[in-house]
């Protein structure tokens, strides 16, 4: 039984490095095995690397259908959206995970979609917040960049997923000190925490220490192997 | 333990740059080193610095001429086609003896190029880059955790010898995120800058910040005192990590993400029962000789493992004094060498493969 409320679009926002990939991948993994017709969007506009089209190879495993950008993940290095993102609005009878670039400079990609979007009210705008990254180690600051976003995105968010961690060495330790941070932006913003989500790995520690636990697996690429 | 925070090493360089107390940033975004920008251009504003975006690199590199001038720590960042263009600027620091902080996060070449990791700007940063005789010290992190540490000692060592301190970084030093323990990072005061142009009061003399000289014989008197003072850095400063070297009839030499590499080939070669270590330079200007020199009487094969066509391999078979044999085992263009890769080539070494 996922913690996950899925609605037809999924829309996964954050600050730079929280974790909005990885994340965005899993939601899609989940909705495929519960049997729905999903697919994802990469709509990164601000990051030339690590990208959904990275993992490529399992999503073709998985049959899931990718929209991104010819140019991910190649030597050119502009701020492209994929031609296809208009079926995310479009294709009423698909689900959509939307992986969207970080801070308000990557929201900015959502403006082109967020009326139609908002007009049609099927979806979740999900703040994605990480407590270890430098510029997002307090409320306060969290809070100041998910208003950036949701000014740039033009849609306001309707939930928070706590994604704190240290990367492949984060503990089971440092993802319950990270409760609290999330607690507190979430009365700040008068939003739910739907999920705190971790490294798969972790599920033996935290089972039954937190509540509406997601887990996830974490995306390969060279500098997440061992060396 | 202290708190850490989970960095990309483009933003532990500059969070480490702030607590080394500079305060002035000027750069011109290039990827893969964007996010120094970015994360100065968020920060600066915040602590009463100065971030600005300046119309090109050129003038960025110009603009850091004139701070460093004025005694402040100062910096500009770029990736390898930058660099280039900045390059003239590191020629008049170097002749003026300012003290500055310059990142390179390097992207394949030449040319435009590609915007994935590549180490091959070693020649460019080890032989000055800019015209005329000088040098920089130059580092070479292997983690996001020494992109930080070594900022700082960056910062330190510019300003004791009035020279540009360089961080070369490949581009996954950039990119890539690791925890990063801030706390841990030490910073000594700058020091007194009796040569700054901070304002006379009418107390003393003017300063003057220049690299032009009307007289030959003066010119070449400074050029020689520079390189006395370059003597100096090359017996103080030098930084290596020995790997495994005690017993070594082979020796790797890496730096940066190509040291990462490596290390799992050699672990993997020495299961196999393959005596090998490395050497791993962090300066690759002051170059860490005298260790090559030692290891060359135990040591028959360097393996120099670069994302270059082959740059270090000459500065380990001048500090060798081409007394081994050698093999380069490279990638190029944006690409990384596997861990396989380097174990062919340790196994091929140990089989007298190099001769």
């Amino acid at each position: 039984m996922s913690v996950m409320d899925y609605k037809r679009i999924t829309i996964v926002c954050g600050h730079y490095g929280s974790g909005k990939t990885n994340l965005a991948l899993n939601m899609a993994y989940e909705q495929k095995a519960a049997g729905l017709n999903v697919s994802i969007a990469d709509l990164d506009i601000v990051n030339p690397y690590f990208r959904t089209k990275d993992s490529i190879d399992e999503l073709n495993r998985r049959g899931i259908n990718l929209i991104c950008s010819d140019y991910a993940g190649t030597n050119l290095d502009i701020p492209a959206l994929p031609d296809e993102m208009y079926a995310v609005t479009d294709r009423k009878d698909e689900n959509f995970v939307l992986d969207i670039g970080g801070d308000d400079r990557g929201a900015l990609a959502l403006g082109r979609l967020a009326p139609q979007i908002i007009a049609e009210n099927d979806y979740s705008m999900i703040a994605v917040v990480n407590m270890y990254r430098p510029l997002t180690r307090d409320c306060l600051s969290t809070v100041e960049v998910l208003r950036e976003i949701e000014y740039a995105g033009g849609i306001n968010f309707t939930a928070i997923i706590n994604n704190s961690n240290l990367g492949t060495d984060t503990t089971a330790s440092d993802v319950k000190k990270s409760v609290d941070y999330a607690r507190e932006i979430s009365a700040m913003m008068k939003l739910p925490i739907i999920a705190t989500s971790a490294d798969a790995r972790l599920k033996g520690e935290l089972d039954g220490e937190i509540d509406d636990l997601f887990y996830i697996e974490l995306q390969n690429s060279l500098v997440n192997k061992e060396c | 333990m202290a708190d850490k925070v989970l960095m990309k090493g483009n933003e532990a360089i500059a969070e480490a740059a702030i607590i080394a107390g500079c305060r002035h940033y000027f750069g011109y975004p290039i990827t893969p080193q964007t996010e120094v920008a970015a994360y100065m251009a968020k920060k600066m504003p915040k602590i009463g610095g100065t971030f600005l975006q300046a119309e090109s690199e050129i003038a960025a590199i110009n603009m850091v001429y004139g701070v460093s001038s004025a005694g402040k720590r100062v910096m500009t960042s770029s990736s390898s086609p930058g660099i280039s263009l900045k390059s003239e600027g590191l020629s008049y620091l170097a002749g003026a003896d300012l003290p500055a902080f310059v990142v390179n996060v390097q992207r394949g070449g030449p040319g435009l190029g590609g915007i994935q990791p590549s180490q091959s700007d070693y020649f460019q940063a080890t032989r000055g880059g800019g015209h005329g005789d000088y040098h920089m010290i130059v580092y070479a992190p292997a983690s996001v955790q020494e992109m930080a540490s070594l900022t700082v000692k960056a910062f330190e060592t510019a300003d004791k010898y009035r020279m540009t301190s360089m961080i070369l970084a490949d581009g996954t030093m950039g990119q890539m995120m690791e925890p990063v323990d801030l706390e841990s990072l030490k910073v000594n005061p700058a020091p007194e800058k009796p040569w700054a142009t901070t304002g006379t009061e009418m107390k003393r003399e003017h300063n003057i910040i220049n690299s032009l000289y009307l007289k030959p014989e003066q010119l070449e008197k400074v050029n020689f005192e520079r390189y006395e003072r370059y003597k100096t850095v090359e017996a103080n400063e030098v930084m290596f990590e020995e790997y495994l070297m005690d017993d070594a009839e082979i020796c790797v030499a890496a730096f940066g993400i190509a040291a990462r590499v490596s290390k799992n080939a050699i672990n993997a070669a020495r299961a196999k029962g393959i005596k090998v270590g490395m050497i791993r330079p962090i300066t690759l200007w002051p170059f860490p000789k005298d260790v090559f020199k030692k290891y060359a009487q135990q040591a028959h094969t360097f393996i120099s493992v670069e994302l270059s066509m082959g740059q270090m391999i000459e500065d380990v078979k001048l500090a060798t004094e081409c007394k081994a044999e050698y093999l380069l085992c490279n990638r190029v263009g944006g690409m990384i060498p596997l861990p396989e890769q380097v174990l062919e080539d340790i196994e091929k070494a140990a089989k007298g493969g190099a001769r």
